[in-house]
């Protein structure tokens, strides 16, 4: 165990409140997106998320270091959302949210695209993207856009790209708190930040 | 062989990228996706707006944790502690 990580467990174990209340203000959020990959409602992730915090002040000490404190807390989520999504009667096929390469995906329309019998520029582009305005881009409405484009993506891409692009998690931290192999990860992101690209550039075009 | 076999189109081009950016492209593949960028301006431009795209979702301020759900958990702390 790191250092610092050990001494953030011993806190914890010594009922140190601020040490617990900074942990819950950290990951919480992450928690509560991780948990909306298996749960149907914002609710019910946020009723995960609390389960999952008392089943890490149970699990305390047993906790031994052989993962980060960050790993284990993202496996207990995972098991109780999973626990709960089948007692809910959701019998969603998890191996369909954690391989998404069974459904391709284009990361830009084909229709963007001059076709593949093209004579001479096949899968070219028909119309070349061009620059952003950089004013346009870094105004207010354009955030929300983003937004918007975030939260409409199907839950596993939305998890992997808040915890990548806004948590700043690295890859190998999403595939461990998500269960993910490294092929799956990258899928799932590429296809997020095409999505979201694809979003703001329609945005930032009628703009 | 000829030249063209060897390029990269850009409806290839675009579905390259994030393995680009992850470091996960084999060298000789992503050096044919560095020539790539520099022939062609719309695909140098697609991958500048997947740059900004990244950057300003990373200026997204991360949700926060809200009163009430902060008083519960704390709460639960504390009868933990107490237990």
């Amino acid at each position: 165990m790191a250092v610092a990580e050990a001494q953030l467990v011993e806190a914890l174990r010594a009922g140190d409140e601020e040490a617990f209340a900074a942990l819950v203000r950290e990951y919480n959020p992450s928690l509560v997106r991780v948990a909306r990959m298996y749960v149907p409602t914002q609710a019910a992730a946020e009723e995960v998320a609390q389960e999952t915090w008392l089943a890490v002040l149970n699990g305390l000490d047993r906790f031994e270091g052989r993962s980060s404190l960050k790993t284990w807390i993202f496996r207990i989520l995972t098991n109780i959302a999973k626990t709960r999504a089948v007692r809910d009667g959701r019998t969603l096929p998890f191996s369909a949210l954690q391989d998404p390469g069974s459904v391709p995906e284009a990361a830009v329309d084909a229709d963007r695209f001059l076709d593949s019998e093209h004579p001479r520029w096949p899968g070219h582009w028909v119309v070349k993207p061009v620059a952003w305005p950089e004013d346009a881009l870094l105004a207010a409405e354009t955030r929300e856009r983003l937004a918007e484009a975030i939260e409409a993506l199907p839950a596993n891409q939305r998890a992997v790209i808040s915890l990548r692009d806004i948590e700043g998690w690295s890859s190998d931290e999403v595939r461990n708190a998500l269960d993910l192999s490294e092929t799956n990860q990258r899928v799932l992101l590429h296809r997020a930040r095409a999505k979201v690209r694809a979003a703001l550039d329609s945005y930032l075009e009628q703009a | 062989m000829s030249v063209n076999v060897e390029q990269l189109s850009c409806q290839e081009f675009v579905e390259l990228v994030t393995d680009y950016l992850e470091g996960a492209l084999p060298a000789e593949e992503a050096a044919r996706f560095e020539d790539h960028i520099g022939r062609c301006t719309g695909c140098a431009a697609y991958l500048d707006q997947i740059r900004e795209t990244i950057a300003l979702t990373g200026r997204l301020t991360p949700e926060s944790l809200s009163p009430e759900a902060e008083r519960d958990l704390l709460d639960a702390f504390r009868g933990w502690r107490s237990a």
